[in-house]
């Protein structure tokens, strides 16, 4: 049987996780646990649209840009005297337009995806801090604030509302992943962009889309974050463009596109989470934590090639052995 | 060897408009660096009509400090990149050695060249193992050097626990370097053109230079030609490494201090730059020359905003808008440039 990378990962995270349990006091508490997930609820809300476009081949590092202008935005339009129920729709239309700003630069002026959101990663960011500047705006009421925080569970688990969020759009996207044309779509435009042009799909308003629900779901990301740490600023989440990417690859999905699935990404997203808890619970330096995932995602695209090498050789040799 | 782009689709033409053609192409491309030099002096005269302080004495050996560094990090990303291939762990390599100098001198004083070498050592240690694990690893270059990036930082970090090294402790010479400067022109820039000077030479003539470009623009015909890949990516890796170590020690010398996370988050705008210079992030073309242009440009706007004393929130906000009107108008004209080629081979 051939040994799956997705799976590898999956089986990781378990082996992970039941280390965690066995070997670390108060890792299982429902408070560590809600914890531990609620913290990376941005990075892996901005996965799932993450692994649907690097399966398609494109990539869009704007994500934490989009999420910081998301936040600086609730911020802005809260200190002005919004409704949070107005601000919310507002900021996902932003989230909208930032995506059709990249889909656009890349199906019509067919520019390459990373040179188009390494362009737009400076220029939301630089909207954020026009809208907000270098302060901070911090006077959220209890009543948003509780539905991010990782106080607040569903009752009788240690599930925050992030991540049933998260749990939710999963189930969405591994079913147009994995069940629909359009996800078939995806894995080829992924493979062959021209084939799969000629095979009738349309490529580029399936990429628009990609990118305008990336944009939606980034700004998404951004008000969870605003209320989950209680403050809006412009630089918020700086950086987690590199994060989400490195969990969407160490899950197994290939960046030439075309290659991965779902359940891999996620398997990713939350190793890298619960990595990331246990090493703080048993007081190992950030600077560590940090060489680890390095250290994970150079693993995790060298070892299916050495496994794949060593099997060839292996292979060769039984043939040379029996002629 | 010339080198043209590769479009699905090209025209058979006949040897004759071929040649027409290509120098047609070759004139396109040498367009994009006079179109961005262009936009670059477009951009200086008005700071400069604007504020005339922008081009004193003082102004303009600013603007050439500010470029030194990133035009050498251009440099070594461009011929990372003309071969189909991504660094992004240059920002945290320069981290690194920057530390790393800074820790070897702190009190004691060694030679200016120790440390150079000391920063272009450490730099090439990391570039060999990146371009190890993307040649004969034969993986994903962006996956491999986002893993290194990590790496690398968390090496630094961890390191550096903190600790700063700070102007005092580096001995005069090394700072020397940074202040310094003959005839009026700082050392640092005169230090980025030679460098520059000498990989545009080695790319244009050297066989292997040419061979770099032949991989970027397609792997499998430079692989059937008979290019060493490995060999060739291997050493845009170790080049691109030792490039952003030197860059490191610069920086040493230019700040005299130096924290963990120098240049962080670097390695995109570092990208931005190449982009911005005309080198195709799908490989095969440019040149070092359009990409340390983009680099200059890249720094001198944000120089022009701060001249000009436009609010620093909107500093990157333009310089974004700016990389993506840079890079659509490039490939709007491309387009039309192969259009107008096709026309005129049908004729």
């Amino acid at each position: 049987m051939k040994l799956r990378w997705d799976t590898a990962v999956g089986v990781l995270l378990v082996a992970v996780f039941l280390t965690g349990l066995g070997t670390t006091d108060g890792f299982a508490s429902r408070d560590n646990l809600a914890f531990a997930f609620n913290d990376i609820a941005e990075v892996a809300l901005m996965a799932l649209p993450m692994t649907l476009l690097v399966v398609a081949g494109q990539v869009d590092l704007s994500v934490a840009s989009m999420l910081g202008l998301g936040s600086a935005l609730t911020g802005q339009l809260w200190d002005a005297g919004w409704a949070f129920e107005t601000i919310v729709p507002v900021v996902l239309l932003v989230g909208v337009a930032g995506g059709l700003i990249n889909g656009w630069l890349v199906t019509r002026v067919g520019l390459p995806s990373l040179a188009v959101t390494i362009g737009t990663l400076a220029l939301y960011r630089g909207l954020a801090s026009v809208v907000l500047g270098t302060g901070a705006i911090t006077d959220f009421p209890e009543t948003y604030a509780k539905w991010a925080v990782d106080t607040t569970t569903v009752p009788g688990t240690f599930l925050t509302y992030p991540v049933v969020l998260f749990i939710v759009l999963a189930a969405i996207a591994a079913v147009v992943l994995h069940a629909t044309g359009l996800g078939r779509s995806l894995f080829a435009i992924g493979a062959q962009e021209d084939a799969a042009y000629f095979a009738g799909i349309r490529v580029k308003r399936v990429k628009l889309l990609l990118f305008v629900v990336s944009g939606l779901i980034s700004a998404f990301a951004g008000v969870v974050f605003t209320l989950r740490y209680g403050s809006a600023r412009a630089d918020n989440g700086q950086g987690f463009e590199m994060l989400v990417i490195a969990s969407v690859l160490l899950g197994g999905v290939d960046f030439d596109g075309g290659k991965g699935t779902l359940f891999g990404a996620v398997a990713g997203v939350l190793l890298i989470g619960v990595l990331k808890n246990l090493l703080t619970l048993n007081d190992v330096a950030n600077e560590v934590q940090v060489i680890v995932t390095g250290l994970l995602l150079v693993a995790s695209v060298l070892t299916p090639r050495l496994i794949t090498t060593v099997s060839a050789w292996r292979h060769r040799r039984a043939a040379a052995s029996t002629s | 060897m010339s080198v043209t782009v590769e479009k699905p689709g090209k025209p058979a033409a006949a040897p004759e408009t071929a040649r027409s053609a290509r120098s047609l192409v070759d004139a396109v491309f040498r367009a994009r660096e006079i179109s961005i030099a262009g936009a670059l002096l477009l951009l200086v005269l008005f700071t400069w009509i604007a504020e005339p302080r922008f081009l004193n004495d003082q102004g303009i050996k600013d603007l050439l400090l500010n470029a030194a560094i990133l035009v050498l990090l251009a440099v070594g990303q461009s011929v990372v990149v003309i071969t189909r291939n991504i660094d992004l762990s240059v920002g945290s390599v320069v981290g690194l050695s920057a530390f790393a100098c800074g820790k070897f001198v702190s009190g004691t004083d060694h030679g200016v060249l120790t440390v150079l070498l000391l920063g272009l050592l450490v730099g090439a240690g990391c570039g060999i193992v990146s371009g190890a694990l993307v040649s004969f690893g034969r993986v994903p270059a962006l996956v491999v050097t986002l893993g290194m990036l990590y790496i690398i930082q968390g090496v630094d970090y961890w390191w550096a626990q903190g600790e700063q090294i700070n102007a005092a402790d580096v001995p005069q010479s090394v700072l020397d370097l940074g202040s310094g400067s003959v005839l009026g022109i700082p050392y640092l820039p005169l230090i980025a053109f030679a460098v520059l000077a000498a990989t545009a030479y080695v790319l244009r003539t050297y066989r292997s230079g040419r061979e770099l470009y032949a991989i970027g623009s397609s792997p499998e015909a430079a692989r059937l030609a008979g290019v060493p890949i490995r060999r060739r990516v291997l050493g845009a890796y170790l080049f691109s490494g030792a490039v952003s170590g030197f860059a490191g020690a610069l920086w040493l010398a230019r700040f005299g201090t130096v924290v963990a996370d120098n240049a962080h988050g670097w390695e995109l705008t570092v990208v931005s730059a190449v982009v911005v210079g005309g080198v195709a992030i799908v490989g095969g073309t440019g040149t070092v020359w359009g990409a340390a242009l983009g680099a200059l440009l890249l720094t001198t706007i944000g120089s022009a905003l701060a001249v000009l004393k436009v609010d620093s929130f909107w500093q990157d906000a333009i310089a974004g808008a700016l990389l993506l009107a840079a890079i659509s108008v490039d490939r709007i004209v491309r387009v039309r440039m192969t259009r107008a080629l096709r026309k005129r081979s049908a004729r």
